[in-house]
């Protein structure tokens, strides 16, 4: 049984390089939630692909679907990707993880990477970047720039990643500013120019005076530009028109080394189904550049806090930290696990609100 | 919780702003019913409207002839409307919605270079004295221009059609147009005129969207206000001021469920989200109930041998 299986995948992987070899080209496909002009998460993973191409050039083919809502339409468009040849193909939405994982299933021999998600199978692995390490930094710059001590926070929808990206701010906000308040808004989307800027408004109008977002748009960096006296940060992209006021720093995803490293994986036969999770350290997640509107004194603190990451010596979520309801969670000294964080749906001590079920 | 953290005077003020997309297109849109057309693509001339304002004043650096572009481009897409029901005398709600889906697309296509660059801004007016008094000053006297725009076109139509002797004509034809037609008014003519009204109105509050609301262009981002506004025409019992009254409800309770939500309020968000939309239509069938009923012509193809 075993021994067929190891033939039948042989005689599957050299039907592939003979395959790949009458191509003479790998092709990789990605799926974008949004357009590729949005400057933030899309226009990144964009970045990434143009990378890969760089770095084959002839060897590789890739191709984009871009605003693919998360649904029926994502698993029409990756069966379609798959059935034009591809070798590889990117899904880049927390929203993609069960069309990824149904449609991997009709094609044994391409390989899936699905970002942010934690659904894996043999031919689909998952990589995300902790983008909460970040949102310390984040965090920390805003409980020192917020004069209100009111804190907008434009929620995309209430999953794990976004969740770990307000406790962390959260946490760190409250380090340096005890009396830091956030204010959360859900906008149920990714990418809606119209509501984030509404959002933005709103939270605006009701004293925040630092706004950070986890949705893709710049349109709450234009709508506290307008506003004048607002901070707002980059969202996975640099976002550095809004350079240096309101856009004080950012947080800005780089996949492009991840891209490569798959992508040459999948040329050289040994790619394999894995569980990437990367951060500040492996470069996954960078800052922007903290501008001159930020004090020195806080420039510092904060690229201190990044080292300290970088380095492995600090742990954004280390203890002791409470549950919202009082309960305990981190013990003195004691870090959190990959396995809390990535199922994270609980806020911290000291937020107020519920997550929306 | 603390709905203290409200501020009622800008509340009001935003809301106004939320509104004006909706206001200008249902205006346009009322108008056209009078004259007895149902054109059901407000949609796809809000979303041309806001991809030629946009793309317009990015190139001049002039958000006013970008309201003027969309105002046209809007118009010339309300052309495609006219050629098919009032020369081929196509079926109304066909075509309608086909310019809805053809102006999506079309509007996608237009705007690929432009996602992701900022507009110039238009600036809010500044009035002396009058947008320094408290409370009165910010929700009266400091808005951008179009706004104003919005509700003097709301007061014109309303005044132009109870008053003048064109607005009584646009009436006839929407309410019989054989008997206009044999009264010897040009059913045709005026109805193409209504419609490129539509149209340039709808392209004006598409523009608002992207030029001032948000400020970007982005596929899809007028995301449903012509329906809306198809919907608050009806409602609204085709009544200029009660167009208004609607826009500025809806507008008033987007904003107000971001407020509460910001504010904590326990409520699930997703009742907050489709509170606009129910408590729109429960005032406006209530007003409605005083029995005023569509344009009689309403939606019927028009033809002079017949």
């Amino acid at each position: 049984m075993k021994f067929t299986t190891l033939l039948a995948s042989a005689a599957m992987a050299l039907g592939l390089a003979t395959g790949a070899m009458a191509q003479d080209k790998t092709k990789v496909g990605f799926v974008y939630v949004g357009p590729v002009g949005d400057g933030g998460w899309t226009y990144e993973h964009n970045k990434g692909r143009l990378a890969v191409e760089e770095e084959f050039g002839d060897k590789v083919e890739t191709v984009f679907v871009e605003s693919v809502p998360e649904g029926p339409d994502a698993e029409r468009v990756m069966t379609q990707m798959a059935l034009e040849g591809a070798d590889l193909i990117f899904t880049t939405s927390f929203g993609y993880m069960d069309p990824t994982i149904n449609v991997a299933k009709k094609f044994p021999n391409v390989k899936f990477e699905h970002a942010t998600g934690y659904k894996t199978a043999d031919n689909v692995s998952v990589y995300s970047a902790r983008f909460y390490e970040g949102r310390a930094v984040q965090g920390h710059i805003a409980g020192n720039m917020t004069k209100s001590n009111i804190i907008g926070y434009i929620g995309s929808y209430p999953i794990p990643e976004v969740i770990r990206g307000i406790n962390s701010a959260y946490l760190h906000a409250k380090k340096v500013n005890p009396d830091v308040e956030f204010k959360i808004v859900w906008a149920y989307t990714w990418f809606d120019p119209a509501k984030e800027a509404d959002a933005a408004k709103v939270l605006i109008e009701q004293g925040a005076d630092v706004i950070l977002q986890h949705t893709d748009s710049t349109a709450p960096q234009a709508a506290a530009q307008e506003a004048g006296n607002v901070v707002t940060f980059g969202q996975a992209s640099d976002m550095s028109e809004y350079a240096p006021f309101p856009r004080v720093s950012s947080i800005i995803d780089d996949w492009a080394p991840y891209y490569i490293a798959r992508t040459q994986a999948v040329m050289d036969g040994t790619w394999e189904s894995v569980n990437t999770w990367d951060g500040i350290r492996e470069g996954m997640v960078a800052i922007g550049e903290i501008s001159d509107a930020v004090p020195a004194d806080v420039k510092e603190e904060a690229l201190a806090l990044k080292a300290a990451m970088a380095a492995g010596e600090y742990h954004p979520f280390t203890g002791p930290i409470n549950k919202q309801d009082g309960s305990a969670w981190l013990a003195e000294g004691e870090v959190a696990d990959d396995g809390t964080l990535a199922g994270m749906n609980f806020y911290i001590k000291g937020l107020e609100g519920d997550i929306p079920q | 919780m603390d709905l203290g953290e409200i501020n009622p005077v800008l509340l009001v003020a935003s809301l106004m702003v939320a509104a004006t997309p909706l206001l200008l297109a249902a205006i346009g849109e009322l108008v056209v019913e009078k004259a007895g057309v149902l054109n059901l693509g407000v949609e796809g001339m809000m979303i041309v409207g806001a991809i030629s304002g946009f793309a317009i004043s990015v190139e001049t650096g002039s958000p006013w002839l970008g309201f003027i572009a969309a105002a046209i481009g809007g118009a010339v897409l309300s052309l495609l409307f006219v050629l098919l029901t009032q020369f081929a005398l196509a079926n109304q709600v066909a075509s309608g919605l086909a310019l809805t889906l053809f102006g999506l697309g079309f509007s996608a296509l237009m705007g690929q270079s432009y996602v992701g660059i900022k507009p110039p801004s238009m600036g809010d007016i500044h009035i002396p004295l009058l947008s320094d008094i408290p409370v009165a000053g910010p929700i009266l006297f400091q808005h951008d221009p179009i706004l104003y725009v919005g509700i003097a076109i709301i007061a014109a139509v309303w005044a132009t059609l109870k008053y003048t002797r064109v607005g009584l004509i646009l009436r006839a034809v929407g309410e019989n147009h054989d008997a206009a037609h044999a009264l010897g008014y040009k059913v045709i003519k005026i109805r193409i005129m209504a419609i490129l009204f539509g149209g340039a109105c709808a392209g004006l509050g598409g523009a608002y969207i992207s030029l001032i609301r948000v400020p970007q262009w982005t596929e899809g981002m007028t995301a449903g206000v012509g329906w809306i506004a198809l919907a608050l025409v009806v409602f609204a019992s085709w009544k200029p001021w009660r167009v208004l009254l609607g826009a500025y409800l809806f507008g008033g309770i987007t904003v107000l469920q971001l407020n509460l939500q910001a504010a904590g309020v326990a409520i699930p968000v997703e009742y907050l989200a489709m509170s606009p939309y129910i408590i729109t239509i429960l005032v406006l069938v209530i007003l409605s109930a005083d029995k005023s009923s569509a344009p009689a012509s309403l939606g019927r193809t028009f033809h002079a041998s017949l």
